[in-house]
């Protein structure tokens, strides 16, 4: 089964992030080269990116035209996507066991390294043959 | 030599690929060399065999050609060892082991489905290892990076090393256990490939014959085994549908809905026969008693045709049988059918309770449909909505979501 494990934050936390000491952000990179290469070598990781920053995110409706009409002034509480992971595995348990992981990655000290990740299956394009 | 069309070498290098990798495992005692080194020498063929035509004994050619790759990873493990200093494998002690080749595709089977393996790795290794299947083809059929397969199948292999699992057949009492896994791996291949033969999905009906074409391989190594013989009819008599069971746009189309005339009836003739030659011999497990399902639905001209009281029976005896909550969602649907739609929803209550299947959209399906029969519409809708919602597929949800508007726009 296939399953999106998808990180997002509002953009202050974006911001925050920027600002971390440099032993606390590279622990947190290490962190998440790390359990990407793990996955890999699992053989469970279909794919994973991680997404630029929103500062140039735009939110795009077809005008009248058709022609792309943009919105960039968003809520202060609006979530942005910070990046994903694409896994295979047999069941919802072992998705939710690898989010964990991931929303474990390290924060600066006194801080909890507790990010939320979203969990959502992949629908299949087979029926469900149980 | 002759020249032979690709699909023909295909075809031939697939049968071939379990009784010389079986070959090549026994004699060097390295399942995972021994698999790249057959993987290689297939490759050789497939690019060699069409232009330069197919040798006279086509197995030799390629154990001898696999052996030659053994020779080399040898040597330099050999090598590797030394400057380790640890004792090289004795190549002349292993090439005088005794040979037992009847078994060693059974022996392959039960490797690449043991236990320790999770379903995911264990249905990888046999596509490949007994299958013949090449990673592209088996990441292809399972909608991920070829990357990823490989890593998958290395996994798998480096597990069955660490394991110390030996290359024999396990004695009587563990060899029906492990026959068991690899039933149920090859049921998981099934039905991976169980779905409609539209568009990029082609490649995934590919799976179900794939699996039957396995099953074949070993009911014909294992005639006496009842579930084995019952695992190969129930696939025979259930793909027999496959082309009623979808329609030009790929969507679902319900057993009653099925047109009939489209089932493959030679298959189902051939599902059948198997089944009645199997039945007669006692221990009836699941898979025949499924196969037996399956053919009660294959034989009825018409859906209102359908023997229901004898599909109740078989549902009763499966129950007993299995915990399968599939199985007792199953058995309500067919209760339904005899005593009508109240007994159903009857059954479905008490299934409430049953952790595996609370949350299950299937359950919200089936009571959707019941409560449709009694003229509930409204609950029916929701049901089926709330189905939807629940399911991983998405020509299910398709499906699920038609239902619901359909009723909805009726007056």
């Amino acid at each position: 089964m296939k399953y999106m494990l998808l990180m997002s934050a509002p953009k202050e936390a974006f911001e925050w992030y920027s600002k971390w000491p440099k032993e606390d952000i590279q622990a947190n990179m290490a962190f998440m080269r790390n359990i990407s290469t793990e996955l890999k070598e699992a053989g469970i990781l279909i794919g994973t990116e991680g997404l630029a920053w929103p500062d140039q995110a735009v939110i795009v409706r077809a005008g009248k035209d058709g022609e792309p009409v943009t919105d960039g002034v968003f809520p202060e509480s609006k979530e942005f996507l910070a990046g994903y992971w694409m896994i295979d595995v047999d069941n919802a348990e072992e998705a939710c066991r690898i989010a964990a992981r991931v929303s474990a990655a390290p924060a600066p000290a006194g801080t909890p390294g507790t990010m939320p990740v979203e969990v959502r299956q992949v629908l299949s394009r087979a029926p469900c043959s149980d | 030599m002759s020249t032979h069309p690709e699909p023909q070498i295909e075809q031939l290098l697939r049968e071939l690929t379990p009784q010389v990798l079986g070959m090549v495992v026994r004699r060097y005692h390295d399942f995972s060399a021994a698999e790249d080194a057959v993987q290689e020498a297939s490759l050789a063929a497939a690019i060699q065999w069409p232009t330069e035509g197919l040798p006279n004994n086509p197995r030799a050619w390629l154990i001898q050609v696999a052996f030659r790759r053994m020779t080399d990873h040898i040597r330099s493990e050999a090598a590797r060892r030394r400057r380790e200093n640890e004792v090289a494998v004795s190549r002349d002690e292993l090439v005088n082991q005794p040979v037992a080749e009847e078994d060693d595709t059974l022996v392959l089977l039960f490797m690449c489905c043991h236990p320790v393996l999770t379903n995911a790795s264990a249905i990888a290794l046999t596509l490949r290892a007994v299958g013949g299947l090449t990673t592209v083809e088996i990441a292809n059929a399972f909608l991920v990076p070829e990357s990823t397969m490989a890593q998958r199948i290395s996994r798998a292999k480096q597990t069955i090393k660490t394991s110390g699992i030996p290359f024999e057949l396990p004695d009587a009492h563990e060899r029906a256990k492990r026959l068991r896994s690899v039933l149920h791996v090859l049921y998981l291949i099934f039905n991976e490939g169980y779905t409609s033969s539209v568009g990029s999905e082609l490649h995934r009906a590919d799976l179900s014959q794939e699996a039957m074409r396995l099953a074949r391989m070993l009911h014909s190594l294992q005639p006496d085994d009842t579930e084995g013989a019952g695992l190969l009819a129930l696939m025979l008599l259930t793909d027999a549908r496959r082309k009623a069971r979808s329609n030009g746009d790929g969507e679902l189309v319900p057993l009653e809905k099925q047109d009939r005339g489209l089932w493959d009836r030679e298959q189902i003739t051939e599902g059948v026969a198997l089944l009645s030659a199997t039945l007669p011999k006692g221990s009836v497990g699941p898979y025949q008693l499924q196969a037996a399902i399956a053919a009660v639905h294959d034989e009825a001209p018409h859906y209102e045709d359908t023997d229901w009281p004898q599909i109740l029976a078989l549902y009763e005896l499966l129950k007993q049988m299995s915990d399968n909550p599939m199985v007792t969602l199953n058995h309500a649907v067919a209760a339904a059918m005899v005593h009508g739609p109240n007994r159903g929803l009857e059954l479905l209550e008490v299934l409430k309770e049953n952790t595996r299947l609370a949350n299950h959209f299937r359950l919200n399906a089936v009571r959707a449909h019941l409560l449709e029969l009694t003229g509930d519409r409204e609950t029916a809708i929701e049901q089926y909505r709330m189905a939807a919602n629940k399911t991983g597929s998405l020509p299910e949800r398709n499906y699920l979501l038609t239902q619901a508007a359909r009723l909805s726009s009726k007056d």
